[in-house]
């Protein structure tokens, strides 16, 4: 390399004459043109365009022409340069358009070969189904309250106005623990739960309880001496039988479509007074044309579950004034819930346990 | 209950063109809920008359049996007025009676076409029907003879046997008790249609007298009323009316005997039990009193029962002669030759009969009218009306003693503010609707400034609380009128911490591949013997059942093992090439706290109480438990399959635990139902939160899982309450890596979790990550040692490290192995 030229003499440098430049930008071009792929094209970038190739060397020369002389190599060498770059790309672009055509057409595979190497897992539907409507509650502002599944007697039958003559006691086939006189069961409602919160919380309380419970019922295409229910308890001032419709008319919209209402039939529930069988308005047929339609059989409707006014002799158990406050409860079957809305068959499906039942329902209902 | 409409009109005056439909719509949403409705002789088409038996011919037939060859008069209904030629198998019948005929071109139930036909030597036009033929019942004995007053033949027989009649089925709440009557349930259609009601039990009844049967009641609480009635020469063979048997039918009873008949008709017609007795099998004066504990008796099924000081007894001077309410005895029990009759009508403490019924397991119609409460008023009245139905059918006449013992029980009156129907129901109910409407169903109602006093009707003990005079209230005005509002917002803060975990927790072993399943959580000890637990294990300390579904699982489950275990052995049974199962299961061990209190209900129990009764509860907590069995990948184009195995059990545990943030160590462990020399124990801190490893080979044969199956039980609630409540945002430094491996040799026994503890530990705070890499066990390093091979990551948080750094941080971490385990750098 020449250095600096100091004493500004004219100095011939040649690899900025003309001619040199114009020979090493053919020749690049020529390489450029003639390679074949895009390793070629790398290695010509390297010879042509690279630290060391004939054009970067002779740039690194301007610097020991006179100034009066820089001006117009600097501009042959940045035209040849400029030249040979727009080639390299063009090039690039030219091979790589090959490469495309060629190469990854060559690497094509058969999409349809199974790939199924992993299993899939899921959740199960009356877990994630628990999940959904405890969701549309805690949208509501509600809060999910638990309790344990073997229960005191005192929590699961008395303090729920289901006191030990009650006949109602008759109609919920209980199990109890061994020694039946230790007063302990297994819970046949989730109601306890609701005891519990009016036990321990001042109101409000908005709170739904979803959980397993168990009867003695022999085990069956639809009975099951465990299942799941959810139930809800609002206390408040002012609680009235329109709220209580109000909240089911949207658990029901929000869980079958928008539409989707409940009404009303006088029944009876120790822990409820007024009471109230719930039905929902059949979510296939819309109660039209019920006749054929196979999930509310010709009613049009669908018994959902029971709800009514909380008894104020629930709420003295429990702590609660009722001269106050007032509330109301509901409650309905998970599993039924979920064998109408995906038209199940046999509510043991549910108990099997066979993966081909679960992973159909993924991992969120 | 079930009631014919026709009966139930003759209580009350409906409108005219109101359908069954209408009807049963109305009383449903007034609470007595529509089962289904029946029609009597549905099926039945064409001619089906009354026929007069001109002429009845024995035929013998080779084939043993004897045939009658008849000709019954049909009137012009054969459009001949000739009598009608039918071959008729029955033998219940004589010339002369009225039968029922279906003529050719008829058709029966079940779709069975009658034509005439040659049977038996003659042309049969036609059939003489039994109630079972026509779809009345099961009684096959014979074919019905109408009774004598029955129309002209020819007419058509349908009114006669009631056909077409329309019987509509109930469900009857509990609290309704008065609606398991023909009387509650057309009161409540009166309601409905604001129609007019009569009252079968509004009648003129002989006044108590000195004459009547000697009764004396030790127990008034018991037993508050009694009456007794005598009648004299019935005729026990006089047969029960057609239309009384027929109602009885209807109403899904039996008809017995006429005096049995009579007092179920009028059970069914009032509400109130009756009870007869031959009275000439009493001895001395009836007496009720307690049972002593101890007592025995033999009820009329033949049952001999033993009794408890609670039970209320029937007495006379021979000893007991009826469970009082529930069921007679067998001593006294009418029978076919009874001539004189003595009729109870006793009204009973309801508690009491629902323990006595509940203990000696007897569900009668009568015990279930008792135990849910009866209309104390109307003993004397419905007794007399059993008294009048004897006289009249069965040829008795009424001895003039009347016996009433004791005064029903008054309902106590119930106060309320006028507006609490509308307060409760979001119904705009106004005051004098609500009286008007109470007194509708029977109330005495007194209204003062704007509080209302309603004492309750004697056939109501069920209304007791203000909020059932507001239930009375809105059905009436109409549940379809409740609004639909919404309450205010609540203000709840989402789920909880452990909700949300438990959630995540599913996700993230979904997402891993594993299915989830829900098990019964019933074992027994063949289930631990599966598991091959020791005879002390203390997993074997279940909280036992009373009264379990199955002797063979009577327990609640310590442990979500034995049905995540067995649901995999289905799935593989069925045809799975493998599964990845986990459940959470509530698992429970007893609290040996002794009895949970029962404590009243008038008050809120104190802290002290609550304290007592939830310590009494079984300790309870969620199990969660994986089961890796078979194929854990697929094989396919790619490669064999993958099976399960030890590893993939930890591979899950350490997944879970990343996911939560959740630092871990395991150790190995002996524990059934695992592997010996295959087990984890997983620890968090110094918190064990579970075990994993592959399943002794025991265990996977007993549950028909392939050898190498693994499983992992997690103590969910534990490593929740281990996992990081918010996790820290990671640090880390983006200086360039420096990689350094290095192979190092130890005795067999030298757990790779040591030899790695000792290089974290040596290698200093440069050290980002050590993996093990590989391990090597072979001729080059020696018997009884192993090659462990591991990649060390150095890096700084503020600089590039600077040659040589890495390779002391790495000679410092060699050493530290070298001194703690004997591990030697390979060469």
């Amino acid at each position: 390399m020449s250095g600096p030229n100091t004493d500004y003499d004219p100095v011939e440098v040649t690899p900025l004459k003309a001619e040199e430049v114009e020979a090493a930008r053919d020749a690049a071009l020529t390489a450029i043109a003639g390679a074949q792929d895009l390793e070629q094209l790398k290695q010509v970038r390297l010879d042509h365009a690279g630290d060391r190739s004939p054009l970067a060397l002779a740039n690194r020369e301007i610097g020991a022409l006179p100034p009066q002389a820089r001006k117009e190599a600097g501009q042959r060498i940045g035209q040849a340069r400029g030249a040979v770059n727009k080639a390299l790309a063009e090039r690039q672009a030219v091979l790589e358009a090959e490469h495309e055509a060629r190469i990854l057409v060559e690497e094509a595979v058969d999409v349809t070969l199974p790939t199924d190497r992993r299993p899939v897992g899921a959740r199960h539907p009356l877990t994630t189904g628990a999940e959904l409507i405890a969701d549309i509650f805690v949208g509501m502002g509600w809060e999910v309250a638990e309790g344990p599944v073997i229960e005191a007697e005192w929590l699961n039958f008395d303090a729920l106005n289901l006191g030990p003559d009650h006949p109602a006691r008759t109609m919920q086939d209980t199990f109890w623990t061994e020694p039946a006189e230790n007063h302990l069961v297994l819970r046949t409602h989730t109601s306890p739960v609701q005891a519990r919160t009016m036990l321990t919380t001042e109101p409000p309380i908005y709170v739904v309880c979803p959980g397993r419970v168990f009867r003695t019922d022999e085990y069956d295409a639809t009975h099951s001496p465990m299942f799941h229910q959810v139930e809800g308890l609002a206390i408040d001032e002012g609680i009235t039988m329109g709220h209580l419709k109000g909240t089911l008319d949207h658990f029901a919209s929000s869980m079958f479509g928008e539409g989707i209402t409940t009404r009303f039939r006088p029944s009876y529930f120790p822990f409820t007074e007024p009471s109230a069988e719930v039905d929902l308005v059949c979510f296939v047929c819309r109660g039209v044309d019920s006749e054929n339609c196979r999930t509310c059989r010709g009613e049009g409707w669908i018994e959902w579950g029971g709800c009514g006014i909380v008894n104020p002799r629930v709420l003295r158990a429990c702590g609660i004034d009722s001269e106050r406050y007032s509330g109301f409860a509901f409650g309905m079957g998970i599993d039924r819930t979920l064998m109408f809305r995906h038209g199940l068959e046999d509510l043991r499906s549910l108990f099997e346990g066979d993966v081909r039942f679960t992973t159909a329902f993924g991992s969120e209902l | 209950m079930k009631a014919p409409v026709s009966w139930i009109k003759e209580y009350v005056d409906l409108p005219a063109d109101l359908t069954t439909e209408a009807l049963t719509d109305r009383l449903t949403m007034l609470g007595l809920k529509l089962e289904a409705i029946e029609t009597a002789g549905a099926g039945i088409e064409g001619p089906l008359v009354v026929g007069r038996v001109i002429t009845m011919d024995p035929e013998p037939q080779k084939n043993g049996k004897t045939i009658n060859w008849c000709t019954v008069d049909v009137g012009d209904a054969n459009g001949t007025g000739e009598p009608q030629g039918i071959v008729c198998g029955a033998h219940n019948f004589k010339p002369g009676d009225k039968v029922v005929v279906i003529l050719p071109g008829g058709v029966l139930p079940g779709n069975f076409e009658i034509s005439a036909r040659k049977t038996y030597g003659h042309l049969s036009a036609g059939m003489i029907c039994s109630a079972r033929e026509l779809g009345l019942g099961e009684d096959h004995d014979g074919i019905i003879v109408l009774p004598e007053d029955a129309p002209e033949p020819g007419t058509d027989a349908r009114a006669v046997l009631g056909l077409g009649e329309e019987v509509i089925e109930f469900e009857i709440n509990p609290d309704r008790a008065y609606a398991l009557s023909l009387r509650g349930i057309a009161r409540e259609a009166a309601l409905g249609f604001d129609a007019p009601f009569r009252d079968p039990v509004l009648r003129d009844v002989p006044a108590a007298n000195a004459e009547g049967y000697p009764v004396v009641v030790d127990d008034p609480v018991g037993c508050p009323v009694f009456v007794a009635r005598t009648v004299t020469g019935f005729d026990p063979a006089a047969p029960t009316p057609d239309w009384m048997a027929r109602r009885l039918e209807q109403a899904g009873m039996r008809p017995i005997s006429l005096a049995v008949d009579v007092t179920n008709y009028v059970m069914l017609e009032t509400g109130r039990p009756i009870h007869g007795y031959d009275r000439d099998k009493l001895q001395g004066a009836i007496r009720v009193r307690r049972a002593v504990a101890g007592e025995r008796m033999t009820t009329l099924d033949g049952n001999e029962r033993t009794l408890s000081s609670e039970d209320l007894v029937v007495t006379d001077d021979s000893g007991i002669i009826g469970l009082g309410g529930v069921m007679g005895g067998e001593t006294t029990e009418m029978s076919d030759t009874t001539t004189n009759v003595l009729i109870e009508a006793a009204h009973w403490d309801a508690v009491s009969m629902f323990r006595t019924g509940k203990r000696h397991k007897i569900g009668s119609e009568a015990g279930k009218r008792n135990e849910r409460g009866v209309d104390p008023t109307i003993c004397e009245a419905a007794a007399d009306r059993v008294v009048e139905l004897l006289v009249e059918h069965g040829g008795a006449t009424a001895e003039p003693g009347v016996t009433v013992v004791g005064v029903p029980p008054e309902a106590a009156p119930i106060e309320i503010d006028a507006d609490l129907p509308a307060r409760i129901s979001g119904i705009d109910i106004p005051a004098g609707t609500t009286v008007a409407l109470l007194e509708a169903v029977g109330c005495s109602v007194s209204v003062a400034g704007d509080r209302v006093t309603a004492t309750p009707p004697p056939w109501r003990p069920d209304v007791t609380d203000p909020y059932d005079l507001v239930e009375e209230v809105v059905r009436i005005v109409g549940y379809d009128r409740v609004p639909s509002v919404l309450p205010r917002r609540a203000t709840g803060r989402g789920l909880t911490r452990e909700q949300r975990l438990r959630r995540r927790v599913g996700r993230v072993l979904a997402g891993a591949g594993a299915v989830e399943v829900i098990s019964f959580p019933f074992v027994g000890e063949a289930s631990f013997d599966a598991l091959g637990l020791a005879a002390d294990d203390p997993r074997r300390n279940t909280v036992g059942l009373a009264n379990p579904l199955s002797a063979e699982a009577p327990s609640y489950t310590t442990t979500v093992l034995p049905g995540l275990l067995e649901a995999a052995g289905r799935n593989l049974g069925r045809g799975a090439p493998g599964v990845t199962l986990f459940e959470t299961q509530i698992v429970a061990i007893p609290a040996d706290k002794g009895p949970a209190p029962i404590y009243g209900v008038d008050r809120r129990p104190t802290e002290a109480e609550l304290d007592e009764l939830l310590a009494a509860i079984p300790v309870q907590w969620t199990e969660l438990g994986v089961v890796l069995a078979g194929e854990q990948e697929r094989g396919g184009w790619w490669g064999p399959a993958r099976t399960a195995a030890w590893q993939d059990a930890l591979a899950l545990v350490d997944r879970l635990a990343g996911d939560l943030g959740l630092e871990i160590s395991v150790e190995s462990a002996s524990v059934m139902p695992w592997h010996p020399g295959r087990c984890a124990k997983v620890t968090a801190g110094d918190v064990t939160l579970g075990f994993a490893g592959e399943l002794h080979p025991k265990v996977c044969h007993a549950f028909g899982l392939p050898e190498r199956s693994a499983a992992v039980v997690v103590d969910l609630d534990a490593l929740m309450r281990q996992a990081p409540e918010v996790v820290s945002g990671p640090v880390f430094s983006t200086f360039p890596v420096a990689k350094e491996d290095v192979a190092l040799v130890v005795d067999e026994g030298v757990t790779a979790g040591a030899v790695e503890a000792a290089l974290r530990e040596g290698a200093g705070p440069l050290l980002e990550s050590v993996r093990l890499f590989d391990v090597y066990v072979g001729e080059q390093i020696g018997e009884g040692r192993k090659s462990l091979a591991f990649a060390l990551r150095f890096r700084a948080p503020d600089r590039t490290l600077v040659e040589g750094e890495a390779g002391a941080a790495r000679d410092a971490a060699v050493a530290r192995a070298a001194e703690l385990t004997g591990a030697v750098q390979r060469a």
